[in-house]
């Protein structure tokens, strides 16, 4: 049976056209946009899995574990009420700030962590890349889907304190599910952006924690909105009005309490909420999908 | 028998180069700093030119050996077969996606190796129902569960070899068109290593084509009639199984 190939190839027939005529097809060749999505969607039960996996292997060590996802949060909004509601008293123009302060810090820090989680996505997970062929996009949505799981607990937790302090149940807490859904697609865009970003500039990581605060510190976290209002620049205002993490946050804000300023009105932060979810959704995969056969190289 | 053979892989005159970064890495601030300003970057990625002008053509059904010596583009010939590595010129083409075994394939630490099961067979592709079908024999097969209930433990508790059983059984349990081996057979104890050779053959009943990368002279022999010798990225030999080692092993000996 060993008939050797390099008979075969010196016998005249072009391997090219060898390749051709049994069907083969390049090696790494990229799929078509339709094509990853169908790849992608066919291994959503992947997804889903290594999501789960992701969120019990992170906390089997520690002696609480899941009670963490509880903990975190509440811990996260005592420390930010104990400094700026309590010592710095940044409540002005807010009737009930404790709600206020801790809705922006739940929601902003849904945003942060994706991001933060979805930069080493790719590069911390370089063993299971190199070794099995699958959509790398995996890896970055199910990061999106770790902390959506994380962000439940904390929706609980962030509802309570609300009603704790006052705040009344209405219907309009409802809404609280299409603003997650939306935030979740804005969030998986920017974990694609990263996840590509941080697979080719491995210092971004060490910049990163930086550039987060300081989009939290110009989205109205730990201050009012009205403090926009005061900017002397027009475009300034606008601009820090239309940053999606204010658009989040202020539609939170709005579903959960009664009587809130808000930046613009409701109707125009939904919209505004819809296209930042399908731009940076749409955007990021189409930016991560280009560079699908990069991954795990080097 | 030979005019209908049907080719799964073929190799095309490929070259791979590496570019490594940071080859020479300042070790200082200040060295980091001098370099970022004299603008000398370029000055620390160097190329390696890996695989010089390879070409052979694999077919269903085979079993081939690659040896040679280390550093001589074996394992980057299989990575570059699996996809994972861009080529520099020449063609490759492949029948269907080639998977790429390789002892240093991690997956989960701290899952348990049953849950590991789950997520590797959902990794290459298997659907749920395939998935709970397969699991129990996956977990026989890898022999953990033979010094008590290991399946349920973490793997980060796992030996070295227990570890690569398991990793070696989750990517058998697939049927692959082309599969690669890299050293995972040596891994294991002689009990796993004969019926992971078992396991490559019936593979290759099933009409796939594996590739084995191993130092153990005696498992490519066993298992592969015909061998590639690799010898710093250029073919030194292709053929027949015995004719190659025999050859092989002059070389190193004369060495």
């Amino acid at each position: 049976m060993p008939e050797t190939a390099v008979a075969e190839s010196s016998a005249g027939v072009p391997l090219r056209e060898l390749a051709r005529r049994h069907g083969l097809h390049a090696a790494g060749a990229r799929p078509s946009v339709p094509a990853y999505v169908r790849e992608l969607w066919a291994y959503r039960h992947f997804i889903a899995t290594y999501a789960d996996a992701k969120v019990s292997s992170s906390l089997s060590k520690t002696r609480l574990g899941r009670l963490w996802q509880v903990f975190t949060p509440l811990t996260n909004a005592a420390v930010y009420f104990l400094i700026f509601g309590y010592i710095l008293n940044t409540r002005d123009d807010v009737k009930n700030f404790p709600a206020y302060l801790c809705i922006g810090v739940f929601v902003f820090g849904f945003t942060q962590s994706t991001v933060q989680a979805g930069i080493s996505s790719i590069t911390g997970n370089l063993g299971l890349i190199r070794a099995l062929q699958f959509p790398r996009a995996s890896l970055p949505v199910s990061v999106t889907l770790v902390e959506l799981q994380n962000m439940i607990p904390a929706m609980a937790v962030l509802g309570i304190i609300v009603l704790a302090t006052g705040e009344p149940l209405t219907f309009q807490w409802l809404l609280i599910v299409p603003i997650l859904i939306l935030q979740s697609l804005f969030n998986a865009g920017l974990a694609l952006f990263a996840a590509r970003l941080g697979s080719k500039m491995i210092d971004l990581k060490q910049i990163m924690p930086f550039a987060l605060r300081v989009w939290m510190y110009g989205s109205a976290v730990l201050y009012t909105v009205q403090m926009f209002e005061r900017l002397d620049q027009k475009w300034l205002t606008v601009l820090l009005e239309s940053n999606p993490a204010v658009v989040f946050i202020e539609l939170m804000r709005h579903s959960m309490m009664e009587g809130v300023e808000l930046a613009s009105p409701a109707g125009h932060l939904w919209l505004l909420a819809a296209a930042w979810s399908v731009v940076i959704g749409v955007t990021g995969f189409l930016y991560f999908w280009r560079g699908e056969k990069e991954y795990g190289r080097g | 028998m030979a005019d209908e053979r049907i080719p799964t892989v073929i190799v095309d005159d490929v070259h791979v180069v590496y570019r490594v970064h940071g080859a020479t890495a300042p070790t200082s601030p200040v060295s980091s700093l001098k370099r970022i300003v004299t603008g000398s970057k370029l000055a620390s990625i160097r190329e390696v030119h890996a695989i010089k002008g390879v070409s052979f053509v694999a077919y269903r059904g085979e079993a081939i050996g690659l040896i040679g010596s280390n550093g001589s583009g074996k394992s980057t010939l299989l990575r570059a077969i699996a996809g994972l590595l861009p080529t520099e010129r020449g063609g490759l083409y492949t029948q269907g996606q080639p998977s790429l075994l390789g002892v240093n394939a991690a997956l989960m630490n701290d899952l348990s190796g049953e849950r590991n099961v789950v997520l590797g067979c959902l990794a290459m592709g298997m659907t749920p129902a395939q998935v709970k079908e397969r699991s129990a024999d996956i977990i026989e097969f890898s022999g953990i569960n033979e010094r008590g209930d290991f399946s349920s433990l973490p793997m980060r508790t796992y030996s070295s070899g227990m570890a690569a059983r398991l990793r070696f059984s989750i990517a058998a349990a697939k049927k692959h068109d082309v599969l690669l081996i890299d050293e995972a057979l040596a891994t294991g104890d002689a009990k796993f290593r004969r019926r992971s050779e078992q396991r490559v053959r019936d593979l290759r009943a099933e009409a796939g084509t594996v590739f084995l990368v191993s130092h153990t002279n005696q498992s490519i022999r066993d298992t592969c009639e015909r061998s590639i010798w690799l010898e710093s990225g250029v073919i030194r030999a292709d053929g027949p199984t015995e004719d190659v080692l025999k050859e092989y092993e002059r070389f190193m000996g004369g060495k």
